[in-house]
């Protein structure tokens, strides 16, 4: 149904004023797939994926689309074939759940053109794949966080793009509705064959719903693979500074991380761990 | 939750009728809000300390010489009104283009100290230098971008917050209008109703020559604004939103704020700054037309009528003729403390 494109970064250098974020990032998203970016905090997952979608010049180096420069297309066009959701996108005040992702429209209207059935078509699309076309004429307003999240990514899908970025997607969540956007875009990647590239915070969502994971640590690509190549006590250490534990989860059969902190650790069969004093006086 | 692959019939056909019945809502408004327009116009040119009939003012529209009509209406009436009207479009369409923009119904022209930019520039040129009319619109461009840079560099600092811009705007406001005061106590000829014009803005005694500068750039800045229309309603998604969406973000602001100072300028050199009209009519076009579609001609219109009704109203409904700015300024004030009370109630940035 889609026919496949391929986005890649070569030696991409990022920053804002005098800092640096993204350091020579070479980095090929596999087309077709889902790939979750997951790093800490600020090293540069965000500022990666705004400038995919030249939202942001790089320093040095390049983004290409097809073999071509994305920072040198004209925008409509690219706004036809890659699109994005940002952190935290504004929706207008009152606006209706229907016109925000008729939205989605504006790189395929002209600048005199009307609206058509095409619109229409793509509109009914987006609101029926979100399950929110009993919300079409509510207020965005009014609608629970998840219900405005799938409303987003509504606005998104109707700009029917091949590509689609997605910075954080499921922050500001509860866990079920963390689960079902992350559901909704496995179903669109599987119906239509969209590549997906989002950015996550839980490494375990990542790990469940990606199946190709870049692990970015300052600023610097530290390993890409699937979720199984890159989830490792090694990874995790690095790129977080965290110790964990990397079971099978039981669900999935993917990795699944379990973080050891300095509290709450059960001493593992012939591991000796520190006892603080009032664990010691306990004994 | 599930992805449907194939769409529902019902669901197109539910989003074709919704978006058929806000257009025709929007269309509507529109024509009702036009219809008015004429209508106060009309009126405006019929009556006064003389009442001509809708016959005799036709006429006179139509070019015919009609004994007294035709001084009247046609020397002293017609500029007026139709000073009224294009000034009033160009201050709803240029208010509501910044309050689009700067996501901020306080982020108007008027209260963020363009207007009364322009104003200054204008009184300065008149009464110092007895400069030309179009000498004066140029100086009033000038001052009204110049001051639209300076209130945008002074709220710079990483980045533009719309808050920062209103106060720092509202401050910039208060120091022109103090200049226009002392501007006019310096005239050789202290004229209150000059001085009314510059301060608040005033029709009174108003001839062709002022209307026919602010006529011509609405001929040609209402058209280049409509035809940003769609970029302006991405850019209410956020600058990131809007470049995703394919806007080109810059160019798009650079082309508006310069369109709509554009506006503010020539009709303030007309016409002083007829106070919070810019202000006034994006919000209540908004209430009549519902949100989600264009407000920017339904604006222009509602901003033609309130200028037309408060000149008449001035002239005529109390025993003193009050210049218009001074109702339109009575009817803004209380709006403007009504939204600065809603907004420190919702959460205390304004």
């Amino acid at each position: 149904m889609t026919t496949s494109h391929s986005l890649a970064a070569e030696r991409l250098t990022l920053g804002y004023g005098d800092r640096t974020v993204v350091d020579s990032l070479d980095l090929v998203v596999p087309p077709g797939r889902v790939t979750a970016v997951v790093g800490a905090n600020a090293c540069g997952k965000s500022t990666l994926l705004r400038s995919m979608s030249r939202l942001l010049a790089p320093r040095e180096g390049r983004v290409v689309l097809d073999g071509k420069e994305v920072h040198r297309l004209p925008a409509k066009e690219l706004a036809r074939t890659l699109g994005l959701l940002p952190q935290s996108p504004v929706a207008p005040e009152g606006i209706t759940v229907a016109d925000l992702v008729g939205r989605g429209r504006h790189p395929h209207q002209g600048l005199f053109a009307r609206w058509n059935e095409k619109d229409d078509e793509a509109v009914a699309a987006a609101l029926d794949a979100t399950d929110t076309a009993a919300l079409a004429d509510r207020s965005v307003d009014e609608l629970s966080g998840g219900q405005r999240q799938r409303v987003w990514i509504a606005m998104a899908l109707a700009q029917q793009t091949d590509l689609l970025l997605l910075d954080e997607p499921t922050t500001y969540l509860d866990a079920s509705h963390q689960v079902e956007v992350l559901d909704l875009l496995t179903d669109l990647n599987r119906a239509r064959g969209t590549t997906i590239v989002m950015v996550l915070h839980d490494l375990n969502l990542a790990a469940r719903y990606a199946d190709h994971i870049v692990a970015l640590a300052q600023g610097r690509l530290h390993a890409a693979g699937t979720p199984q190549e890159v989830l490792t006590e090694d990874t995790v250490r690095t790129v977080f500074g965290l110790e964990s534990h990397i079971i099978e989860d039981p669900v999935s059969g993917r990795p699944l991380m379990l973080p050891i902190g300095r509290h709450h650790v059960r001493p593992r069969a012939g591991a000796t761990t520190a006892r603080t004093p009032a664990e010691e006086a306990h004994r | 939750m599930s992805a449907h692959v194939v769409t529902r019939p019902s669901t197109v056909e539910a989003v074709a009728r919704g978006r058929v019945r806000r257009a025709s809502r929007r269309r509507l408004v529109v024509l009702a809000l036009a219809v008015l327009v004429v209508a106060g116009f009309v009126v405006s040119l019929m009556f006064g300390q003389t009442f001509y009939p809708f016959d005799d003012v036709l006429r006179v529209v139509f070019g015919e010489q009609v004994p007294g009509a035709s001084f009247t209406v046609g020397r002293l009436r017609l500029p007026r009104a139709v000073l009224a009207v294009v000034a009033g479009f160009s201050f709803g369409l240029a208010g509501v283009t910044f309050q689009t923009m700067l996501r901020n119904p306080l982020a108007s022209p008027d209260v963020i100290g363009i207007s009364s930019g322009a104003s200054a520039a204008a009184a300065i040129a008149i009464v110092s230098f007895s400069l030309g009319e179009t000498t004066v619109s140029a100086v009033a461009i000038a001052a009204g971008l110049g001051v639209a840079l300076l209130v945008y560099f002074l709220a710079f600092k990483d980045g533009v917050v719309g808050t920062r811009l209103i106060l720092i705007g509202i401050g910039i406001s208060a120091m022109l209008d103090s200049v226009i005061s002392y501007v006019m106590s310096q005239a050789a000829e202290w004229d209150f109703q000059e001085a009314m014009r510059w301060l608040t803005g005033s029709l009174n005694g108003t001839t062709w020559d002022q209307v026919v500068p602010a006529a011509l750039a609405l001929a040609v800045l209402a058209p280049l604004l409509l035809s940003q229309r769609r970029n302006l309603a991405a850019l209410q998604l956020g600058d990131d939103t809007a470049s995703a969406l394919g806007v080109r973000v810059e160019r798009t602001r650079v082309t508006v704020i310069v369109a709509a100072v554009g506006l503010i300028a020539f009709a303030t050199a007309a016409c002083g700054p007829i106070a919070f009209v810019a202000f006034l009519s994006g919000p209540i076009a908004a209430r009549i037309v519902g949100p989600g579609t264009s407000l920017l001609v339904p604006a222009g219109l509602v901003g033609s009528l309130l200028v037309l009704v408060a000149d008449f109203t001035g002239q005529y409904a109390f025993g003193t003729r009050y210049p218009v700015g001074v109702v339109t300024g009575v009817l803004g004030a209380p709006y403007l403390i009504h939204l600065i009370i809603r907004t420190n109630r919702a959460g205390g940035s304004l």
